[in-house]
């Protein structure tokens, strides 16, 4: 089946430091991918170099099976991009900007699209407002319906909640959801972890160049972090022997101890009971994507594909 | 073609959205000199015969405000687009090479025109200027600006800051369009310093644009047009090359 995006072995130097060393990967139509990493770790090279923005040393891009050099206009036409930058054209209105944005794709009559779009961003109060005049999270608003106006079938989002507040965020992440239903392939990265993890289907994670890990975000959760986890503060703070290997860390009194499964939690409590030790403070812990990336992060020497 | 005609049409609401700032300033400043030389040099020079030395240095002068706008253009769109970040939405669509070469010079060539037609028009109002052979003045205007908006062009691509791209304006641009016979006949200078005018293509630009003028020029027309086309291919070339290779708009 045609790749939605695919990346073959791709190089990147700036330099002496090497920003992307030899990414392979490939995303299929409809996914909703993301790409995380701490910073520098070669994101944002490798979605401008998807994009065209950038130029990769060796190697190739294909977006909906045309080559992002060779068939530029055909690639650029399947592909709408979010920058991470909040960047405007001082000049412009809202609307006069996504007309433009509609003719540079050689849209001539997009009115009715634009005003769609326009509306559901929730931009319709703005629309005749000079760009200039807009908050940051309206400018950001504008830069993904200018991603959209030509309807590309993939789109890719660079941190497009970075600094946006949360009620924004959930209408930003409601209409990127509607667009992934309706077909579209969307592709972001993120800080925040939880965004991916509950509506991304598919992770993979950069670091320094190379991707350490590409897996379905459960896969990734579930083969990186070990099970549930309790953790408890004890009266007095003494873990008794028969807990100890359950031990899998301590900070500030706090004990968290690996439950593999429920009827470990009676044994815990009868272990304390037998010891007269109280339970002050108790939480329960659930894997998350957060704990995933945390300890990939730690130890990228094992590359897990 | 859209593609093209929408990059065209929004590089000209660009300036005209500030026309006060990129046509009527200008104007105001090319007459500025107008006033300050007819005052000075009227009656105690001539440079060709039957010809004021005001009515010679109009066509100059209006060629000279051709020349800095359609530079000025080109450069300042392309730098505060980079500057600005906003290059992107150009760069993230389909548009060849070709369509953003043609709409920013297209663009230079409309705001020198719109800046060198108003010079013109003011200037009628004062002083009889002959028009003897218009479609050389017009040809030699369009020419030259096109050749300034490709400068332009590459200078906005190359500089990283508005100092650079001054620095490109005041220590290339200027002294060329000054020292070109904007304001004398190179047949006034020494045989040194005509020899260096023949080596400024500027010179040509406004030698021929007076032509159109006076039918009256410093060398043949006709030499003048080839020099000046034969620029205008070469920096095309360079420019699209550039966009083409992506050099600093595409790391």
């Amino acid at each position: 089946m045609l790749s939605a995006i695919e990346i073959k072995r791709v190089c990147k130097n700036f330099g002496s430091m090497r920003a992307l060393v030899d990414v392979d990967l490939e995303i299929s139509p409809g996914e909703f991918f993301a790409l995380l990493g701490p910073n520098g770790a070669g994101k944002t090279t490798l979605i401008n170099i998807i994009a065209g923005l950038s130029l990769a040393d060796s190697g190739s891009v294909n977006v909906m099976g045309h080559n992002v050099i060779t068939q530029y206009q055909q690639a650029r036409r399947n592909l709408g991009v979010v920058p991470q930058e909040l960047v405007y054209d001082p000049f412009f209105s809202v609307r006069e900007v996504l007309l433009i944005q509609s003719g540079y794709y050689g849209i001539k009559h997009n009115t009715l699209w634009v005003d769609e779009i326009i509306e559901r961003l929730d931009l319709t109060d703005k629309a005749n407002a000079n760009m200039r005049s807009l908050s940051g999270g309206m400018k950001r608003r504008v830069l993904v319906a200018q991603a959209l106006v030509h309807k590309p079938p993939v789109i890719i989002l660079d941190e497009p909640t970075a600094g946006v507040d949360v009620e924004l965020r959930q209408t930003l992440w409601d209409f990127i959801k509607q667009l992934n239903q309706d077909g579209h392939t969307i592709v972001l990265t993120t800080h925040y972890l939880e965004e991916a993890e509950t509506l991304c289907n598919r992770v993979a994670m950069l670091k320094e160049g190379r991707i350490i890990a590409l897996d379905s975000t459960q896969n990734l959760i579930g083969k990186l972090v070990s099970g549930n986890s309790v953790k408890i503060r004890l009266l007095p703070d003494n873990l008794p022997l028969v807990l100890q290997p359950l031990k899998k860390n301590c900070t500030n009194g706090l004990y968290e101890l690996r439950i593999d499964n429920y009827a470990h939690i009676e044994f815990i409590l009868s272990a304390l009971r037998s010891e007269n030790i109280h339970i002050q403070e108790m939480h329960m812990q659930q894997p998350d994507l957060e704990d995933a990336f945390v300890s990939l992060i730690r130890n990228s020497g094992n590359k897990l594909q | 073609m859209t593609g093209f005609l929408t990059l065209l049409h929004k590089e000209l609401l660009r300036f005209w959205k500030v026309g006060f700032q990129t046509i009527i300033a200008p104007m105001v400043s090319t007459l500025l000199y107008l006033l300050v030389f007819f005052h000075v040099l009227e009656t105690r020079i001539e440079v060709y015969p039957e010809v004021a030395y005001t009515v010679f240095l109009i066509p100059g002068l209006i060629m000279m405000s051709v020349i800095q706008n359609a530079f000025a253009n080109s450069s300042s769109s392309m730098i505060q687009s980079k500057i600005s970040g906003n290059i992107v939405f150009v760069l993230l669509s389909p548009l060849t090479y070709r369509a953003i070469f043609f709409a920013y010079i297209l663009a230079s060539i409309i705001r020198g025109l719109l800046v060198g037609l108003g010079v013109y028009l003011v200037t009628l109002i004062f002083f009889d200027i002959p028009l003897l052979l218009p479609l050389w003045a017009i040809l030699f205007v369009i020419l030259g600006s096109a050749i300034l908006g490709a400068l332009g062009l590459i200078a906005g691509i190359l500089a990283d800051k508005f100092d650079q791209l001054a620095a490109f304006q005041n220590f290339i641009i200027l002294p060329l369009t000054f020292l070109s016979g904007v304001f004398y006949t190179i047949h006034s200078l020494p045989a040194g310093w005509q020899y260096l005018s023949h080596l400024n293509p500027f010179f040509y630009m406004i030698d021929g644009f007076r032509y159109g003028f006076f039918g009256v020029s410093d060398i043949s027309p006709h030499i003048s047009l080839l020099i000046v086309s034969i620029c205008l291919i070469a920096i095309s070339a360079l420019t699209i090359n550039l966009l083409r290779s992506g050099y600093k708009l595409r790391q």
